[in-house]
């Protein structure tokens, strides 16, 4: 049969409409099912971590079990300490090699970055952990923040490199030839036009890289590892948010899992508020290049 | 300033000279540290591999083949682990494919603009939310609701399939499986999406007058899309491979093989998470670093896949 014969015939177009019907409602109806799990994860987490949150909970110590109240500030400060120790490690790396990658990529040898920036972002996190137990936690003989802040660190690379380079591609070829041809050298135009320019696109990236990192838990097991107190400074085992609630959700008292559940709470929460500061200030930035 | 004439160019040339060592020394800055993440990269290959060096010489390549994990006797092998893992992942693959490439459709061709950015954005939320999250929220939800509800109800309708029988404890591949497709669904539809809108709009008109229904024009787009959609769905099994707290808290963590998707497993990631700071003994350790040296190679082969196969669509269209 000709085509035009079964494009032509009333009983296929029958078919071929009730074919398009259904599977567009199938398309929908996916969606809506696929979304349901994860809202009502987020919903799910927010009413069982709000009821446990109190003051107490970002001030206090952990209480052994048994004993009302506590709080996990010492994993609290430690996630930030690690975060912040992971932040200064992988974020001028990430951000140099992303301004490298985007102004001077002609050569080879900025696809070959590219692809092992690829590569590092595809490696599963536990791996990142079990290498930074190897360079850090196996010649010190002990746990600590620093060994965590380095594998976080690493982790954070990818994210930042990837988005500094698409956002300094956002911006106009045009700007760069304006400052070159005002005789500002190359350095200077990329620093003060370029990266200025692209600030603001490139700090959401930051954003995201600490949400991310600060997530983590599979590299912190074995590298921060955990601690019940307070950490006597970066060499030593630290508490940290994740590994707190994977150990406080894996135990069989339902106390530690309502901490838990706010701590999770809290998570989402820091994700949730980054999430919406990174859209507000993409919006801003393409409204602005458009 | 290739232009310059006369007087000018002696200035020019200073000018031109020193601006040329700050810029080859900032270009060379930056070099520096796009060079040191490949040597990072190369780094963790080679701790990993020096590392791992004390199991692979005890158990040679027979350590991928062998079902024996016991510390005690001091003997591994890490099949069960990869049979966790890729069982997890193909079942997770299973369930994700069908509802991202529905939601990317969805999002895509056929959505309003206000449902398509909230969506987007709650898409985006989603898939930056910790794994601890989805891990713990399996444990107290997604368990329970597959012990009581869901696993009762596929033995009584499936129960045929040697798949679908079994104890139900509600810990095991199945449920993994499914939280796996939860965390990869935002990973997938989001860069099917994107593969999508690449695909120039005129070749849908063109469907439509040719009289083409709607899905049919849909169709058409996925299919040139195909390898794009192809690589999105590679990335997120990479993803589901390489995913280490969701599934250590709801696979079970048993090292066995069985048949039954109900049954408790153990994945390659899991037992690295578990075991590795308690391992005891030298050769204990070396094994779990071994088994993520698999993993590592695992996961290299997929992405790099994936890359290719997303990178081959979009550039060929947006090339044109």
């Amino acid at each position: 049969m000709e085509a035009y014969e079964i494009l032509a015939n009333p009983k296929n177009l029958k078919r071929r409409k009730i074919i398009n019907i259904v599977m567009l409602t199938l398309s929908v109806v996916s969606g809506l099912v696929a979304i349901i799990p994860l809202i009502y994860i987020l919903f799910y987490t927010t009413a069982a971590g709000i009821s446990s949150l109190n003051l107490d909970f970002f001030t206090q110590l952990p209480k052994p079990v048994g004993e009302p109240g506590g709080g996990i500030a010492n994993a609290i400060v430690g996630s930030v300490e690690i975060v912040g120790l992971g932040s200064a490690f992988g974020i001028p790396i990430g951000l140099m090699s992303g301004i490298y990658v985007s102004e001077f990529s002609k050569s080879f040898f900025a696809n070959i970055v590219k692809f092992v920036t690829d590569v590092l972002s595809g490696i599963p996190s536990i791996i990142i952990g079990i290498f930074a137990y190897g360079v850090i936690v196996l010649q010190t003989k002990h746990f600590s923040a620093l060994a965590g802040g380095f594998a976080l660190g690493i982790l954070m690379i990818p994210t930042v490199t990837r988005i500094t380079e698409e956002m300094l591609k956002l911006v106009p070829i045009s700007l760069r030839e304006a400052s070159l041809a005002l005789g500002i050298s190359r350095w200077k135009t990329t620093l003060k036009i370029v990266l200025r320019t692209a600030s603001g696109g490139i700090i959401t990236g930051m954003l995201l890289a600490i949400a991310r990192a600060a997530g983590e838990t599979a590299p912190l097991l074995f590298t921060s590892f955990g601690n019940s107190f307070w950490s006597e400074s970066i060499d030593s085992p630290t508490a940290s948010l994740p590994v707190q609630i994977f150990n406080y959700a894996i135990s069989p008292y339902a106390e530690w899992h309502q901490k838990a559940w706010a701590g999770a709470f809290v998570l989402i929460a820091l994700v949730f508020i980054i999430s919406l500061i990174v859209r507000l200030i993409t919006k801003n930035k393409f409204s602005q290049s458009v | 300033m290739k232009k310059s004439t006369g007087n000018n160019s002696e200035n020019l040339k200073v000018i031109k000279s020193k601006n040329h060592i700050s810029d080859i020394f900032f270009e060379k800055t930056t070099l520096f540290f796009a060079f040191l993440i490949i040597c990072i990269v190369f780094w963790i290959i080679y701790e990993m591999f020096i590392d791992s060096a004390p199991s692979r010489d005890a158990f040679g390549w027979g350590f991928i083949f062998s079902q024996d994990w016991e510390p005690v006797k001091e003997q591994f092998g890490a099949l069960t682990f990869i049979y966790g893992t890729v069982v997890s992942s193909i079942i997770a693959l299973a369930i994700a494919l069908p509802v991202s490439l529905g939601i990317a459709i969805f999002l895509s061709e056929l959505a309003p603009q206000i449902i398509k950015t909230t969506l987007s954005f709650l898409i985006e939320i989603l898939a930056a939310i910790p794994s601890i999250v989805f891990g713990f929220w399996g444990i107290f939800v997604l368990a329970p609701f597959m012990r009581n509800t869901a696993q009762p109800f596929l033995e009584s309708t499936l129960g045929f399939l040697p798949f679908f029988t079994g104890t139900k404890i509600g810990f095991g591949l199945l449920t993994s499986g499914i939280i796996l497709a939860i965390m990869i669904i935002p990973i997938i539809s989001a860069i099917s999406r994107d593969v999508l809108k690449t695909i120039p709009q005129a070749q849908r008109e063109a469907a439509y007058a040719l009289g083409a229904t709607r899905w049919e024009a849909i169709k058409m787009a996925l299919l040139n899309a195909k390898s794009g959609i192809l690589g999105a769905t590679v990335l997120g099994l990479g993803r589901a491979v390489g995913e280490t707290m969701a599934v250590t808290m709801v696979i079970g963590n048993r090292a066995q093989i069985k048949i039954s998707w109900f049954e408790p497993a153990y994945s390659m990631a899991s037992v690295i998470a578990n075991e590795f700071a308690e391992a005891s003994g030298k050769i204990h350790l070396s094994s779990l670093i071994e088994v993520g040296l698999v993993l590592f190679a695992v996961t290299f082969v997929i992405n790099s896949l994936a890359r290719f196969l997303i990178y081959s669509t979009t550039k060929k269209l947006t090339v044109k």
